[in-house]
C-alpha cells in the first residue's frame, strides 16, 4: 500500500513540474525523465506500482551522482487510463517539460496513441509490458516480452512436461490476446495439433461472471486427453476467473492454466492456496534467488516504506530499460534523442535473474524465459528456464503478414518493417 | 535477400541454443545410466526410508519423482507424513548438511520439525533452507502413491481421498491394493469410489477384453464429464466389442451430461440474476423509487466491499478464531457506513438538485470520481484480498450439477435482502412514509411527514442496500477502486428493465436477464451474449417504455 508521504511527494513532483516549466532558466541544470503512467482509473491498479518503482530508480540514480554530472529530474504526469489523454500527456512531457526519454504506458492501444507524437517530437518511449509484438518503431524500445519471449516458450513448456494435447486459448477481446492468440493457433496447428482440439474464447473487459466458461473448459478438458488453458485475461477479471476455477475445484494437477498477465501484484487479490500449480510465464518473478535481485527487493521495501509490496516483470523491465538509457546516454555524452537511439543498441545491462539483457537492433530485448508455478504464499517458483536467453522477435514467423519483416534500426538500414521477399523497406509481407 | 542484417539476433541465439541441446542430451544420457545402475542398487540393499528422503535434498524433477516412488514402495509408516509434507511444499534440506526438515514460517526464517519423529529440529534463517520443489506432474506422482498407501486407512474421509486420488491417476499397479481395499470396505459411499478407481485402472491395465467391458459399464454408471474423460482416453486404442461398448458408454454419458447441462445453465442464470439483484436492488429504490439518477450507486458497493475488508483485516490480526464468522459481522457495518455516505451525499449535494436529471448525472458521477480516488489514496490502487469462510468455499454435487457454495449462498442473501426490502417498505411506518412521499410529495408534507427528512433516509436506505451488496460481491469480484463501475450500467439495465419504481419488476429483470445471458453464452460467446442482452433489452424498452411491470397511477404523470 502507498503511504501518504509518497503521495505527497508525487504531488509534490507534479507540482514541480509545473514551477519547472515556469522558470525556464533552472531548466538548465537537471535532466527530465518524463513518466507516463495512469495513477487513476481502470489502469492505476497495475501502472501506479511502474511510477514508484521509475521514482526510485531516479532517486537511486541521482544517490550515484546524476547523470552526466547533472541530477535526473523525474516528471509525474497522469494519463488517468484515457487512452488519447496519453498522446496529449507525452506532448506535455516532451514539449512542455523538456523530458528528455519518457518511460510509460502500459496497454497497446495507449502505447499505439503515443506513437505518432513521439515520431513527431522525435523523442525516445520505453514500454515495459509484455505485448503482441508486430511493432517496431525507431523512437520506441520495447523492455516488455514480445510473444516469442512469453506465450510460444510457454506452450512448448507444457507440451513437452505436461503432455498437454488440447489447448484452451482463453483471453480478454482486445488486440493482446487476439495477436498472440493467432501467433499459438498458428504455431499449435503447425506442430500438428487437430483444430478441434483447440478452443478459442474471448470475454469482455472487467468480465465477472465466469461460470459458464470455466464449466466449458472442464467439459472440453473431459474429451481423455491431457488439456491446459493458456489465458491471456487481463487485469480484473482475472480474480474471479481464479475463485471460479477454485471454487469449481479445477486444480492445476487435471487442467492447469498458464497465463501471461498475471504476477505477483495480480495475486494480492487472491487466496492462493486452491491455485498452487496454476501457471504464469514471465521473464522475471520475485523469487528469482540472485543477490541483484535481493537487493532490489529491498530498496523497493525501503523505498515504499512497507515490507509487503511485491515486485513483478514490468518493474524489471524499467529497470533494465532505464539502466540501458543510462548507460546509453553516458555513452553519447549527451541526451539528445538520436544520438542515444545509436548508441543504445547494443548496450547491455545486468537483469534481475542473474544474467546480463541486452537491446538488440530491433529494439527489443534479450531475456530469459522464466515459467514459475504458483505457490500457496503468492509467489511463484521457477520450474523451468530456457537455458540461454531469447531475442525478441518484433514480427512474428508465425504470422503470414509478419514472417518476412524484420526490423534493425542501425544505419544504413534503419527499417522497422524490411521485407526480406521483397527487399524493401515498409509495408505489410504478402 | 535470404539474410538481412535483422536476421543477425537470430543467428546470435543459434549457437547457444545448440550448445545447451549438446549439453541437455549428454545430461540425459549420464541421467539414464545414473538410473540403470541406481534401480540395480536400489533392488540389492533395499534403502531405508530415511536414506531415500535424503536423496530429496537438491534432486530434480526427475529424481525426485523416483525417490517418491521408491519411499512409497517401502511401506514404511513414515511415508506418509514425508509425502504429504513433500506435496504440500513444506518439505526443506538444509544448505549445510543436506538434512530433510518439514518447515514452516516463524522464528528467525523458518521452525524446523524432523519429519520422521516429528521433534521439533530448531530454527533456520530464510536463506538456510531450501525447498524440494515439486511441480504438477509430481504431485500428481504423489498423490497417487499416497493413495496407495492410505487406502486403509481408519478414517473414511481419507480413504475416499486416496481412491479419488487413484481414479484420476489410473494407475494399473494400485489394482491389488484396491482388491484388498474393496474387500475390507464397510463404507458404502467410498466402496463405489473404490469400484470405480478399480474400474479406471483396469481400462488402462493389459487386462482381457471381458474384464475391460465390465469396467467400461461400471465406469458408465458415474454418468458425469470425469466418467467421459476416462472412456475417451481408452477409446483409440480399444477395438471390436470393447470398443462397441466403450462408444456405448460415451453415448450414454454424453447424453445424460447434455440433459444436465440445461439445469446447469438455468442455476448458473439464476445465480447471475442474484447478483444483478443485488447490485440493482439498492439502485431500485434510489432510482426507482425516488428518481435520482445516482451515479455513485456502484461506489457505495465498493465501500461494503472495502468494509469487509477492513473487518477481517481486524479479524486477522484480533481474533483469528472469528473468521468465519466476518461476513456476518462485516454486513452491519458496511450498510451503516454506506448509509452514512448515502446520506452525506444527499444532505450535501443531491437535496439541491431534485427535479433537475441531467445536474443530477453529471454531479453524482463526479461523487463517484472522487470516492473511488479516495479510496485509492487510502488503500492503494491494487486489489485487496478478502477471504472466503469455510462455509462458502468449495463445491458439491447434485445429480449432475456442479453447485458452488458461494453462488448458493449469494442467491439466498439476494433473496432474503430483497424481502427484507419489501418488508420495510409494505410494514413499516418508513416504508409508508418514503411511499406517501415519492406518489405526491406535497401531499405527504401537508400530512406532516417531515419530507426532506424521509428523502434523506429513503437515500441512506437504498445506499446501505448497496453497502451489503458489495459485502456479498466482495467474494466474488476483486475488491479494488473499480468495483463499482463494473456494476453500475447492468444495475441501471436491470432496474429500467424491470420497470422504475417496482421492487417486484427488479427481482424478475434480474432474474430473468440472468438466465437469458446464460442462455445465449455457449451459443454466442460472452462479448456477443452481452450485446444480445443490451440489444433485446432496447427492443422491449421501445416495446414497452416503462420496463416489465410498469407502475399504474398519479405518481406516473408527475
Amino acid at each position: 500500500m502507498m503511504t501518504f508521504g509518497k503521495m505527497l511527494r508525487g504531488t509534490a513532483f507534479g507540482l514541480a513540474a509545473g514551477m519547472m516549466f515556469a522558470t525556464a532558466a533552472q531548466a538548465q541544470e537537471t535532466i527530465k525523465v518524463g513518466i507516463l503512467h495512469s495513477l487513476s482509473g481502470t489502469m492505476a491498479i497495475s501502472e501506479t506500482t511502474l511510477k514508484d518503482a521509475m521514482l526510485m530508480l531516479i532517486e537511486q540514480q541521482n544517490a550515484k551522482g546524476g547523470l552526466l554530472g547533472k541530477k535526473l529530474e523525474p516528471v509525474v504526469v497522469d494519463p488517468a487510463s484515457d487512452w488519447p489523454l496519453f498522446a496529449e500527456k507525452a506532448r506535455e512531457l516532451i514539449s512542455g517539460s523538456g523530458a528528455a526519454a519518457v518511460f510509460g504506458c502500459w496497454t497497446s492501444v495507449s502505447r499505439k496513441s503515443v506513437l505518432p507524437v513521439f515520431e513527431e517530437l522525435n523523442n525516445i518511449l520505453f514500454y515495459p509490458v509484455q505485448y503482441e509484438g508486430e511493432e517496431s518503431q525507431r523512437n520506441v524500445f520495447y523492455t516488455g516480452a514480445a510473444p516469442n519471449q512469453q506465450a510460444i516458450p510457454a506452450v512448448d513448456y507444457l507440451a513437452a512436461t505436461e503432455g498437454v494435447e488440447r489447448w484452451v486459448l482463453a483471453g480478454t477481446d482486445y488486440v493482446y490476446p487476439r495477436t498472440t492468440n493467432k501467433i499459438l493457433e498458428t504455431y499449435l496447428l503447425d506442430k500438428g495439433v487437430a483444430p478441434e482440439d483447440i478452443m478459442i474464447n474471448y470475454t469482455p473487459f472487467g468480465h465477472s461472471d465466469w461460470q459458464t466458461i470455466v464449466a466449458e473448459i472442464k467439459a472440453f478438458g473431459s474429451a481423455g486427453k491431457k488439456t491446459a488453458v493458456v489465458s491471456t485475461i487481463n487485469g480484473d477479471a482475472n480474480v474471479p476467473f481464479y475463485k471460479e476455477l477454485a471454487n469449481q475445484g479445477i486444480k492445476a494437477e487435471d487442467i492447469p492454466v498458464v497465463a501471461f498477465s498475471v504476477g505477483e501484484e495480480e495475486l494480492a487479490g487472491i487466496d492462493t492456496g486452491p491455485l498452487v500449480g496454476h501457471l504464469a510465464a514471465w521473464n522475471y518473478f520475485m523469487s528469482a534467488p540472485t543477490p541483484e535481485n535481493d537487493a532490489f527487493i529491498a530498496d523497493w521495501h525501503k523505498f515504499t516504506g512497507s515490507e509487503t509490496r511485491v515486485t513483478n516483470d514490468p518493474m524489471e523491465a524499467h529497470y533494465i530499460g532505464f539502466n540501458m538509457w543510462v548507460k546509453a546516454v553516458e555513452a553519447a555524452g549527451t541526451t539528445d534523442p538520436d544520438a542515444v537511439i545509436d548508441a543504445i543498441i547494443g548496450v547491455s545491462v545486468p537483469n534481475l535473474t542473474g544474467g546480463y539483457s541486452a537491446m538488440m537492433p530491433n529494439h527489443h530485448i534479450t531475456k530469459p524465459v522464466l515459467i514459475g508455478e504458483i505457490q500457496a504464499d503468492g509467489q511463484f517458483e521457477t520450474v523451468f528456464e530456457t537455458p540461454g536467453l531469447v531475442v525478441g522477435d518484433a514480427w512474428s514467423d508465425y504470422l503470414p503478414d509478419s514472417k518476412d519483416l524484420i526490423s534493425d534500426w542501425r544505419k544504413p538500414m534503419s527499417c522497422g518493417n524490411f521485407n526480406v521477399a521483397t527487399g524493401k523497406c515498409g509495408g505489410k509481407g504478402t | 535477400m535470404a539474410f538481412g542484417i535483422g536476421d543477425l539476433p537470430r543467428m546470435i541465439s543459434g549457437p547457444v541454443g545448440l550448445a545447451s541441446r549438446l549439453r541437455s542430451v549428454t545430461l540425459a544420457l549420464t541421467f539414464t545410466v545414473l538410473l540403470v545402475m541406481q534401480a540395480g542398487s536400489v533392488q540389492a540393499q533395499s534403502n531405508s526410508i530415511q536414506e531415500l528422503a535424503a536423496g530429496l535434498a537438491g534432486a530434480d524433477f526427475n529424481e525426485t519423482s523416483r525417490i517418491v516412488d521408491q519411499i512409497a514402495a517401502t511401506g514404511d509408516s513414515g511415508a506418509v507424513p514425508l509425502l504429504e509434507a513433500l506435496v504440500a511444499g513444506d518439505l526443506y534440506y538444509r544448505k549445510s548438511d543436506n538434512a530433510i526438515f518439514i518447515a514452516e514460517r516463524g522464528g528467525a526464517g523458518y521452525l524446523l520439525t524432523d519429519p520422521f519423529s516429528g521433534a521439533a529440529a530448531g530454527e533456520a534463517g530464510r536463506r538456510d533452507v531450501t525447498k524440494v520443489r515439486v511441480n504438477n506432474s509430481l504431485r500428481r506422482d504423489i498423490r497417487s502413491a499416497l493413495g496407495g498407501l492410505t487406502l486403509m486407512s481408519t478414517d473414511a474421509d481419507v480413504r475416499l481421498d486416496a481412491a479419488s486420488a487413484i481414479l484420476k491417476s489410473r494407475d494399473p499397479e494400485a489394482i491389488e491394493a484396491l482388491d484388498q481395499a474393496i474387500a475390507a470396505e464397510s463404507d458404502d459411499g467410498v466402496k463405489l469410489v473404490m469400484e470405480r478407481a478399480r474400474a479406471a485402472a483396469i481400462l488402462n491395465s493389459d487386462s482381457d477384453e471381458s474384464t475391460k467391458i465390465v469396467a467400461v459399464e461400471t465406469i458408465a454408471q458415474k454418468a458425469d464429464q470425469e466418467a467421459r474423460s476416462i472412456l475417451l482416453a481408452v477409446a483409440e486404442e480399444a477395438d471390436g466389442a470393447l470398443r462397441a461398448a466403450i462408444d456405448k458408454a460415451v453415448a450414454s454419458v454424453e447424453a445424460s451430461l447434455a440433459l444436465w447441462s440445461t439445469a446447469q445453465n438455468i442455476w448458473y442464470g439464476l445465480s447471475l440474476g442474484s447478483v444483478l439483484l443485488l447490485a440493482a436492488i439498492g439502485l431500485a429504490i434510489t432510482f426507482g423509487v425516488m428518481g435520482v439518477i445516482n451515479m455513485a450507486h456502484g461506489e457505495m458497493v465498493m465501500i461494503g466491499a472495502y468494509v469487509t475488508f477492513l473487518v477481517q483485516e481486524v479479524i486477522r490480526t484480533q481474533a483469528p478464531y472469528l473468521f468465519d464468522a466476518s461476513l456476518l459481522i462485516a454486513l452491519p457495518l458496511a450498510f451503516v457506513t454506506a448509509g452514512l455516505v448515502g446520506i452525506a451525499i444527499e444532505q450535501g449535494v443531491i437535496r439541491f438538485l431534485y427535479g433537475r436529471p441531467l445536474e443530477t448525472l453529471l454531479a453524482t458521477w463526479g461523487l463517484s470520481l472522487i470516492l473511488q480516488q479516495t479510496v485509492r489514496t487510502i488503500f492503494g490502487p491494487t486489489n485487496q484480498e478478502v477471504g472466503a469462510p469455510s462455509w462458502m468455499s468449495g463445491a458439491f454435487e447434485l445429480g449432475g450439477l456442479t453447485l458452488t457454495y458461494g453462488r448458493v449462498w449469494i442467491i439466498v442473501f439476494a433473496l432474503v435482502t430483497f424481502a427484507c426490502l419489501v418488508v420495510v417498505l409494505r410494514r413499516t411506518s418508513l416504508g409508508l412514509q418514503m411511499r406517501a412521499v415519492t406518489q405526491n410529495r406535497r401531499m405527504a408534507g401537508s400530512m406532516g411527514i417531515r419530507t426532506t427528512w424521509t428523502d434523506a433516509l429513503t437515500f441512506g436506505l437504498g445506499s446501505g442496500i448497496a453497502g451489503i451488496a458489495g459485502v456479498a460481491l466482495s467474494q466474488i469480484d476483486n475488491v479494488s477502486p473499480n468495483l463499482g463501475q463494473s456494476y453500475i450500467i447492468d444495475s441501471f439495465m436491470v432496474v429500467v428493465f424491470g420497470g422504475v419504481g417496482n421492487l417486484w419488476g427488479t427481482l424478475v429483470g434480474a432474474l430473468s436477464l440472468g438466465v437469458l445471458n446464460k442462455f445465449l453464452e455457449p451459443y454466442a460467446g460472452a462479448v456477443l451474449g452481452k450485446i444480445l442482452v443490451l440489444v433485446f433489452i432496447i427492443l422491449f424498452i421501445q416495446k414497452r417504455p416503462r420496463g416489465l411491470f410498469a407502475l399504474k397511477g398519479r405518481a406516473v404523470d408527475q
